[in-house]
């Protein structure tokens, strides 16, 4: 529903039967929102062509971690890896929204930060990083935000060890 | 317009790119973090570098006006950095900000966030989506409605089922009660934080009057879980009308001896007008939204730009301020108050009748009664309570405005019960961002003021 009005920007978007693409980057639809899926490669270059194109703000960015469910549906021509980051833009006078899905390979899990056009997304990147261990190349301070200094793991991969802390007075018999 | 491409790598001096590497340097393992690396770090070394971090990306500063920044920089031993918090009376919850003073001047700042973390998202995973919102609505504890939803839009996208019109306004009237109660919530801390003291009680006066009217139709002051995926979870008790109509009665003289009490007491616009400024171009690069973008003039409300639920069919004012600072955003959110109510009286008289949930069976629970004399109605209840429903594979993203700015939610499922990942954009995290900024060169107490003028609610910060 939100995006009724990203519809207008689609209009001048040709619609061909081969792969979709804007910006020169892919592009697929998920009910109705318009997602590009740039490589990584591609990232630094997409971010400063739709700053330019009047996506002014970074809404959002989070990662996902995808280690039990290789068979999403992406285009044809993006290999599914690990990791997802998932960006989301705004234009605000075209009232559009984009959202970006990078795909981060787990043996190499490095993306370039957005931070020198996007100075919003200091925190949203180190919560990334804190949660996914997803390293942005480029990032002023680079640091754990939600956990510990000294914690180790990333507590929102599907791997990590939800158990690994026992809980207190657990299985403690009741007090009558 | 000009555009700085990766300040950190070519355009920035050798010297600073070294300074800053010295000390935070870019973790290769990233299993480990250095120590005390989260806090903020003495004046003397890393000046250059925080500073570019703080004004260059935000400013879009060319090197030139950087440099001339770091000149200005006084020495190391003319600054002390003192700890504000974790648990000061004024940091809203439990948020630590570090400050690099001199004399009563601060010239940085850092929040330190994460003590309230639960990880809310990762419990996400684990919840079916009928009980995400018992989770959700415990991050904005001040406007718990909206997080529920945001997160119910995103599952009613991702199930592409439309709920009927009248959980739609129900749903409006509710957040925007949710709304007033809120921004009266802000009211009495922001006074509380100022000084205002006898302000911080009326506002907690009013607030649990709006309350009392959320716990007649949710059955809970706060932590509703009402808003639920196809619906709400029951529909407006009998007398409701009276509730909204009491409450609407009631604010309006209240509100004007707000307006006696604050904006024409001229020690409270001193404290306020002027402090912490910020321009429309610095919050749309830092991201932030809510009343802080409209405090500057910006015109920008998702509930009339990009309408959900009903909102294009209601008539209602976007307020905005001129100057961006902290006695603009308390302005407009005194307003906001004025407008939501606005929109509750429209709520009011347009509310449908009809149902209150979608009636699809694999979805809504039946109603109590039916599971007495139906088997259908029976297994329905005993699936949708132990496995819960199943949601369509795919990904979506739904943002409603939210009293602190734009909630999103963004779900991905994998086709079973529960979220494959379950994120929500929270306001308050992204809005906190700008207290840096916000900070520099205030005075230490006005520190206090500009955390309340951003009005935080660290459960949503750190989720």
């Amino acid at each position: 529903m939100t995006d009724v009005d990203a519809q207008d920007g689609e209009a001048d978007i040709p619609i061909e039967v081969a792969p979709e693409t804007l910006f020169g980057v892919l592009l697929t639809r998920s009910h109705e929102q318009l997602v590009l899926h740039p490589t990584r490669d591609e990232y630094a270059g997409l971010l400063a062509t739709l700053q330019a194109d009047g996506y002014h703000s970074i809404i959002d960015l989070c990662g996902v971690d995808y280690l039990t469910n290789f068979s999403r549906e992406l285009p044809p021509g993006i290999t599914p890896e690990r990791f997802e980051v998932v960006v989301n833009l705004i234009n605000h006078r075209e009232h559009a929204r984009l959202r970006l899905r990078v795909q981060i390979s787990e043996s190499d899990p490095v993306l370039p930060t957005a931070f020198g056009l996007y100075a919003g997304s200091e925190a949203m990147e180190r919560e990334t990083f804190d949660m996914f261990g997803i390293a942005f190349d480029g990032h002023p301070d680079l640091t754990r935000i939600l956990m510990p200094e000294d914690w180790i793991g990333h507590p929102l991969r599907k791997d990590y060890d939800i158990g690994r802390i026992p809980v207190q007075f657990k299985g403690a018999p009741a007090n009558r | 317009m000009t555009l700085v491409v990766s300040r950190f790598s070519s355009r920035v001096p050798r010297r600073i790119v070294d300074l800053m590497t010295a000390t935070h340097e870019l973790p290769t393992n990233v299993d480990q973090t250095s120590e005390s690396a989260q806090e903020l770090t003495s004046a003397g070394v890393v000046a250059a570098g925080e500073r570019l971090r703080e004004l260059g990306a935000v400013l879009r500063l060319s090197e030139n006006d950087a440099l001339h920044a770091e000149r200005e920089y006084v020495s190391d031993d003319e600054t002390m950095i003192i700890n504000m918090g974790p648990q000061h009376p004024s940091t809203h919850g439990v948020l630590r900000l570090m400050l690099e003073l001199q004399g009563e001047t601060v010239l940085r700042c850092k929040p330190i966030i994460g003590y309230l973390h639960t990880g809310m998202e990762r419990t996400g995973e684990e919840l079916t989506y009928l009980q995400g919102p018992t989770n959700v609505t415990r991050m904005d504890y001040a406007a718990p409605l909206f997080t529920e939803l945001a997160f119910s839009l995103t599952v009613e996208k991702l199930l592409e089922i439309e709920v009927p019109e009248r959980a739609i306004w129900i749903r409006m009237l509710m957040t925007e009660m949710n709304r007033i109660s809120s921004h009266l919530l802000f009211m009495a801390t922001n006074g509380m934080d100022i000084g205002a003291v006898s302000m911080m009680l009326y506002g907690w006066r009013e607030r649990e009057e709006a309350l009392r009217f959320l716990q007649e139709v949710t059955g809970l002051r706060m932590n509703h879980n009402y808003i639920r995926p196809g619906g709400v979870a029951a529909d407006l008790p009998d007398g409701w009308r009276d509730g909204v109509l009491r409450l609407l009665d009631m604010l309006p003289p209240r509100l004007a001896e707000y307006d006696t009490l604050m904006n024409q007491q001229p020690i409270w616009r001193e404290r306020l007008q002027g402090v912490g400024a910020i321009t429309a171009e610095e919050c749309l690069a830092l991201g932030v939204t809510g009343p802080m973008l409209r405090s500057t003039g910006y015109d920008w409300d998702l509930r009339r730009d990009m309408p959900y639920l009903a909102f294009d069919q209601i008539e209602f004012d976007v307020v905005v301020g001129s100057y961006g600072d902290c006695f603009d955003r308390y302005a407009i959110r005194l307003a906001e108050i004025h407008e939501s109510m606005k929109i509750v009286r429209q709520c009011l008289e347009k509310m449908p009748k009809g149902d209150y949930r979608i009636q699809d069976k694999k979805v809504t629970p039946p109603p109590r009664a039916r599971i007495d004399e139906s088997m259908e109605a029976l297994i329905h209840h005993f699936k949708i309570f132990t496995e819960g429903f199943k949601v369509p594979e795919g990904e979506a993203y739904v943002a409603i405005e939210s009293p602190r700015g734009e909630l999103g939610c963004y779900i991905v499922s994998d086709g079973s019960s529960k979220p494959y990942r379950m994120h929500v954009r929270a306001p308050s995290f992204v809005n906190l961002q700008s207290l840096p900024h916000l900070m520099q060169g205030s005075l230490v107490a006005d520190a206090v003021a500009i955390i309340s003028s951003v009005d935080p609610i660290l459960g949503e910060v750190d989720r």
